[in-house]
């Protein structure tokens, strides 16, 4: 008796914390309800299918990533050949590979001491005639190849989050590992986010010419931005970010831009603060060591984005190297320059696949998986009452159980309901009661042994056990290939089935029996089960 | 209230004529695939698909003149069709192309579709939804998705192997891939394009078509123990009517929800829903007329004596299923 009192208790809790997770915070929500808040937070989410939204798949152009590299190393080995008065000509015929012709013989052992220094990169191997092949190590390709993906990934979520869309996901995706999966739930206007996602980061120093100002009017010249000027908001307080904003005058050209940035990486300034490191290239080296020359005094702002990040004094004539301070955390310090690196993208990127689910087609969605949900669970239901009678009772409490354990626990891991999900959900139902059939016709054919009620339950669900598990192992197995393959809507199909298959292991095995154990308690001599 | 009581069939007498008609129906739809091919859906097969909103009622013929008359492309590529709801006045239309990969480009198809169509003076369309996909991804999802596919089967091929023997693995997986040919047949043979949630619809069915075998196959393990003199023929043909009722109910129920997603679950899950009934349908027929047979098939039908040592099932008990498999002996006498 106590016994079956703690399987019911158990049973009871688990009924209240998934129904807590998985229900509550639906009805709550239809009816306005906001309350508490910890329980609203674990929503089942929507996917993208039934939300709207836009889906889509960028492929980086990798190759774009060791042409730069293979072009770096090719005009590294080019000055140091002409330092050396060396005469030979560098080509290179693809992304990997650039190829040296017509090294004189005398000058041989000299040239290659001098392409020593592109080792780390490239293979050499050596052909008639002076010509030399460089190949391009295939780590260091794998290597420039992922990071291309990479930064392309972390630019676009840096990005995406500029947009203010809420819970969005980018992941890396596609056989070579080159597509960046973008899906932006609710956002309808499809060209600007695409047009955001693929823009290049732009990192510009401008001269200030006036500012900071509180406002943007306190600026102003007769009530308009001055001829070749800007206004450009930035944070009053590099050290306190809660200080607010403030406006800077800044004319409208650059000195340098992202464009001109070689690398970005972390440092230290003269405090032993973390600092920005910057390289800029060769011609954009030319043009800031001129600008910076002109206006020594001055402040640069460094805008990234529109936005002012800091406006140091220029003290002297800067060349290539510069530094962006600020009161930075190491942390924020490495992402700033990761994302000049990126910002200076490494590779371009293409749209392979574009999909937009306007607002009102997600509502048709949701409106016709629940009208399905409903006639699922009635058809189901409905037979299970007539073909069992109480027995089909004890089914439907199990059925129910199993599809708020269900919601719940899909609400807690956070999966995403999609409309294959809902169909899955649906499914659920039709497959579930298939665990109560066989064990309830299992238990009719004991009791046709002439078994007692009690020992004919018993047999049917001990019986039963293995093949229930069999089957559901079997099912597993084709739901976690479906996730390894499916995107998106596919993968919220396969994790509402698979989650649907535990709970019904559970309730059409330990709740079903409990309600049978429970119904039979309360009696010593059953002679006859309604089944 | 019972479906099948006591049920008697010589279901491995009919095998063979199980397994022509099966094959007629597969022939038939390997015909049907090679003459007029599988539609496959755009994620596939690359291509633009747009679903435009109009303001009044437009007929898919008046779309596809205007199409004709001023897409570049021309409209006799293009499938235009009525979605959803009539009252919406959405119009689902698919061409092949697609813009150029390269650039931000990759919509440009959809801009001349949505061009063409604001020419025709049906009404300024509203795009509600899109789907443009490059060939590229296209070729790597077809892939990906008959890799899941073979995986699966063989992942469901172990496992079988590894609780039942080899030759109930083998049974079932030929059993599972009669399914998946017979779905592709009835796929054929009623147009449905081949999408992702067909590929999904597809997956899941064949781990649920392995249920009903499973069953089966536990009951014919079972009764191997207690019916070591009779053939393997009876232990099979015993087992598969002991456990008829169970088979019809749950996939009777399968069926149910099915239908409710085929005829409620919306234009997106019709392909999905149509899957899952034919799945549903020839997993329940292979269960109990092909899967049972091709076991038979491949270990004779010899006595079972020595072949018992099936690896027991660690839940039966040995001894009790004599005396339930006695009724079903004696019917079979008679």
């Amino acid at each position: 008796m106590s016994n079956i009192r703690w399987k019911l208790i158990s049973i009871l809790a688990v009924f209240v914390i998934f129904a807590g997770l998985g229900v509550y915070p639906i009805v709550a929500a239809r009816y306005g309800i906001q309350r508490p808040a910890w329980l609203m937070e674990k929503q089942l989410k929507l996917g993208l299918d039934l939300k709207g939204g836009v889906h889509l798949v960028l492929r980086v152009k990798t190759n774009e990533a060791l042409q730069l590299q293979t072009d770096q190393d090719m005009e590294r080995l080019r000055e140091s050949l002409s330092k050396l008065a060396i005469t030979a000509t560098i080509t290179s015929p693809d992304s990997a590979h650039f190829r040296v012709e017509g090294v004189p013989p005398a000058q041989d052992a000299a040239f290659r001491q001098a392409a020593d220094e592109v080792k780390g990169d490239f293979d050499r191997s050596s052909g008639i005639n002076g010509t030399y092949t460089f190949t391009m190590k295939q780590s260091r390709q794998v290597d420039l190849r992922e990071e291309a993906v990479v930064q392309g990934r972390q630019t676009i979520e840096r990005r995406v989050n500029e947009l203010g869309v809420t819970e969005p996901s980018i992941a890396q995706q596609g056989q070579a590992g080159d597509q960046i999966l973008v899906q932006l739930p609710g956002v309808t206007d499809v060209e600007r986010a695409k047009e955001i996602i693929r823009n290049t980061g732009l990192l510009e120093l401008k001269i200030v010419e006036q500012g900071p100002a509180a406002t943007r009017e306190a600026l102003l010249v007769n009530s308009q931005v001055p001829a070749g000027m800007d206004i450009v908001p930035g944070v009053a307080s590099a050290t306190d970010p809660g200080a607010g904003t403030v406006y800077y005058l800044v004319r409208k050209a650059a000195a340098v831009t992202g464009k001109d940035l070689r690398s970005a990486r972390s440092t230290i300034d003269e405090n032993n603060q973390p600092a920005v490191g910057f390289t800029l290239n060769n011609d954009g080296a030319a043009r800031f060591g001129k600008i910076t020359s002109e206006n020594v005094g001055r402040q640069l702002a460094i805008i990234l984005d529109g936005h002012v990040q800091s406006a140091p004094r220029i003290e002297t004539r800067i060349g290539a190297d510069g530094r962006i301070t600020g009161s930075f955390t190491q942390e924020e310090v490495q992402n700033l320059s990761l994302i000049l690196r990126s910002g200076a993208l490494p590779a371009s990127m293409d749209y392979l696949e574009e999909q937009t689910i306007g607002p009102s087609l997600g509502a048709d969605s949701i409106r016709s998986g629940v009208l399905s949900s409903v006639v699922g669970l009635l058809l189901v239901v409905s037979f299970m009452l007539v073909y069992y009678k109480l027995s089909g009772v004890n089914a439907v409490i199990a059925l129910v159980f199993n599809l708020i354990i269900l919601l719940g626990l899909m609400a807690y891991i956070g999966a995403v309901m999609t409309l294959p999900g809902i169909a899955g959900f649906v499914l659920t139902m039709g497959i579930g009661v298939d665990s109560n059939v066989l064990i309830f016709e299992r238990i009719k054919e004991e009791l046709e042994a002439q078994r007692g009620v009690r020992a004919a339950i018993n047999a049917g669900f001990n019986r039963v056990f293995w093949t229930l598990f069999d089957t559901h192992i079997a099912a597993g197995i084709s739901c976690a290939f479906l996730f390894q393959f499916g995107t998106g809507a596919i993968r919220g199909f396969a994790m509402t089935l698979f989650i649907g298959l535990i709970s019904n292991l559970f309730t059409s095995i330990f709740v079903s029996k409990t309600l049978f154990e429970l119904a039979l308690a309360r009696r010593h001599q059953i002679a006859t089960l309604s089944i | 209230m019972q479906l099948f009581k006591h049920t008697n069939f010589d279901f491995l007498k009919w095998r063979w004529h199980a397994i022509a008609v099966s094959w007629i129906i597969i022939i038939a739809g390997i015909a049907t695939i090679w003459i007029k091919g599988i539609p496959r859906g755009v994620e596939f097969a690359g291509g633009t698909v747009l679903i435009e909103q109009f303001d009044q009622a437009v007929s898919v013929e008046q779309v596809r003149t205007v199409l004709d008359r001023n897409y570049p492309g021309g409209g006799q590529n293009a499938l235009v069709q009525s979605y959803g709801a009539p009252s919406q006045h959405l119009v689902m239309i698919r061409v092949p192309e697609v813009g150029a990969e390269s650039g931000a480009s990759l919509s440009s198809t959809a801009q001349q579709v949505e061009d063409a169509l604001k020419k025709g003076n049906l009404g300024a369309p509203r795009r509600q939804g899109a789907s443009i996909v490059s060939a590229t991804v296209g070729r790597e999802l077809e892939t990906k998705g008959l890799s899941a596919t073979v995986l699966s089967l063989i992942g469901i091929l172990a496992y079988l192997a590894f609780r039942f023997q080899f030759s109930f693995g083998v049974g079932a997986v030929v059993a599972t891939i009669h399914d998946l040919l017979i779905t592709f047949a009835f796929l054929a043979f009623f147009r449905y394009d081949l999408t992702l949630n067909v590929i999904a619809a597809i997956l899941t069915m064949t781990g649920y078509s392995t249920n009903d075998t499973i069953v089966i196959f536990d009951r014919i393990r079972e009764n191997l123990r207690s019916m070591r003199r009779d053939s393997m023929r009876d232990v099979i043909n015993t087992s598969i009517n002991q456990t008829l009722s169970r088979t019809i109910i749950t996939s009777g129920t399968a069926l149910l929800t099915a239908l409710a997603l085929f005829f409620f679950g919306g234009e997106v899950l019709h392909g999905f829903a149509f899957t899952m009934v034919i799945g549903i349908i020839t997993g329940t027929y292979s269960s109990v007329f092909i899967a049972a047979a091709i076991v038979s098939l491949w270990r004779g039908s010899a006595p079972t004596r020595a072949a018992a040592h099936a690896p027991t099932s660690s839940a039966a008990a040995p001894a009790q299923p004599a005396r339930r498999s006695k009724p079903q002996r004696k019917a079979r006498a008679s």
